[in-house]
């Protein structure tokens, strides 16, 4: 296969949180339309470096590029980066105060990336890929946790993104919610999407990535394939919490 | 009691309708200050949570009489001094600059409370769509922070409204001070005090009763 477009290329990262490193020294690329999962025990940093991509945490060294922007340096409009980056966190975090339609067209219509009524016709279509036309004029908190987490998806498709982050999006859920969540994740990646994803679902990580990077520490510890990872891993560490969660 | 009450009853009126007046038009304003101020305070910039608590600190700091004495005696007489001659502050203007001021300083902390109670998700998520922190304040947390600060704001209303009364001390004709030149002219202070007292309590009784309504129907939403 050709050299594929590199969409995340990450050099030398770090991340302290005051004295707290978190994120030592991680560098890595990401490929369009790669799957890439990250694992690793809670304290490794995966959430931290999710959340450095789109700046949502300012990195305290080295540089991220995306899509050939490089989101650390301080004259770039990250606004405009972000709306090429979708974000799916672990509390969902839908507008409380708005519904479900007005959740998904709110940022395309306010920063006039759409009109009001491709808008609206977009977050039909959405719904509908989502399982969830009967919900549009619904408040978050008349939903379930599998359902907010779909229109949470649905909110961050709806900027037509290009990478698609999520930060642990089953884990505030029931255990029979998990299943809808996955199917809908599974279908974008089968559509193609670039998605960078922080789960304890090792189900989902073997069937779906790609690519697993397993942190620890704030390293990159090891990364391959699903098989290479999960079936032969090689690092003592990445054994080690293998044992633990399979 | 009926005789004050027929000699003096309209000008009492007149009188309640300027403290409500004075109370009003100082909200407006300390609305505006308390906003601004509050969001110096959340703002991730040291120099703006310092203007915002020098602001609250100072003005809390410093009692409504003094502070009411300062702009409507002090401040003209700094300008005069300063060579505008014919700056004037009428008893109106001082008095809304003070009570604006005064209910501001506390209408910001009710605010910074506020907008601290909305979970920082909720911003994150407006950013993380490509928002600015302006379009995630305007749609997002402000309306959210609205609901919780209701309670707070309208006990800041009635405040307010019984400290207008501290200005009968720089001559605004409100309703305590309208009380003053009655009880001079009838000499019943019982008499007068208890009207007047009468007057601010089904006020203020009615307005936390409507309050009370406004919380319920606000809850029912939720």
């Amino acid at each position: 296969m050709a050299d594929k477009k590199i969409m995340v290329s990450v050099r030398n990262l770090k991340k302290s949180f005051g004295k707290l490193e978190v994120i030592k020294d991680l560098s890595v690329d990401i490929e369009e339309g790669e799957v890439v999962v990250l694992l690793g025990p809670s304290g490794s940093g995966k959430s931290t470096f999710l959340r450095c991509l789109n700046q949502l945490e300012t990195v305290t060294d080295g540089t991220i590029e995306i899509d050939g922007v490089c989101v650390t340096d301080k004259h770039v409009d990250i606004n405009k980066v972000r709306e090429n980056i979708g974000m799916v966190f672990q509390h969902f975090n839908l507008f409380k105060n708005k519904n479900v339609l007005q959740n998904i067209t709110l940022a395309p219509v306010e920063l006039k990336i759409m009109s009001k009524t491709d808008a609206l016709a977009k977050a039909e279509e959405l719904l509908a890929r989502v399982g969830l036309s009967d919900k549009a004029d619904a408040y978050p908190a008349q939903l379930s946790g599998g359902q907010k987490q779909r229109v949470a998806i649905a909110r961050a498709l709806a900027m037509n993104p290009d990478i698609m982050l999520f930060d642990e999006p089953t884990s505030a859920l029931d255990p029979e919610m998990v299943g809808e969540v996955l199917t809908v994740m599974k279908e974008l990646a089968a559509d193609g999407m670039t998605m960078v994803v922080v789960t304890h679902e090792i189900g989902f990580a073997r069937e779906v990535a790609d690519r697993i990077l397993f942190m620890d520490g704030g390293y990159l510890v090891e990364e391959g394939t699903p098989d290479e990872i999960l079936n032969h891993p090689k690092e003592a560490r990445t054994i080690d919490f293998l044992n633990k969660v399979l | 009691m009926l005789s004050i009450l027929k000699s003096y009853g309209i000008m009492l009126i007149l009188a309640m309708g300027k403290t409500i007046e004075l109370c009003l038009l100082s909200l407006v304003f300390a609305m505006v200050i308390g906003l601004i101020f509050a969001l110096c305070n959340v703002a991730r910039k040291r120099t703006l949570n310092v203007i915002g608590t020098v602001y609250v600190d100072a003005v809390r700091g410093v009692p409504l009489i003094v502070l009411a004495y300062f702009i409507y005696f002090g401040v003209p007489a700094g300008v005069q001094a300063a060579g505008f001659m014919n700056f004037r502050l009428s008893a109106l203007q001082a008095g809304v600059i003070a009570l604006s001021m005064n209910c501001g300083a506390y209408m910001a902390e009710i605010i910074r409370a506020g907008i601290e109670s909305v979970d920082r998700g909720q911003m994150e998520a407006a950013r993380s769509l490509g928002m600015t922190y302006g379009m995630g304040m305007r749609h997002i947390v402000l309306p959210q922070a609205l609901k919780t600060m209701i309670p707070s704001i309208i006990n800041q209303f009635i405040i307010t409204l019984k400290d207008t009364s501290i200005l009968s001390i720089i001559g605004f004709p409100e309703l305590t001070n309208v009380g003053k030149t009655i009880m001079g002219n009838t000499f019943k202070s019982l008499e007068t005090w208890a009207i007047v007292g009468v007057m601010y309590l089904i006020v203020i009784v009615s307005l936390s009763k409507a309050s009370k309504r406004i919380e319920r129907r606000l809850n029912v939403g939720r």
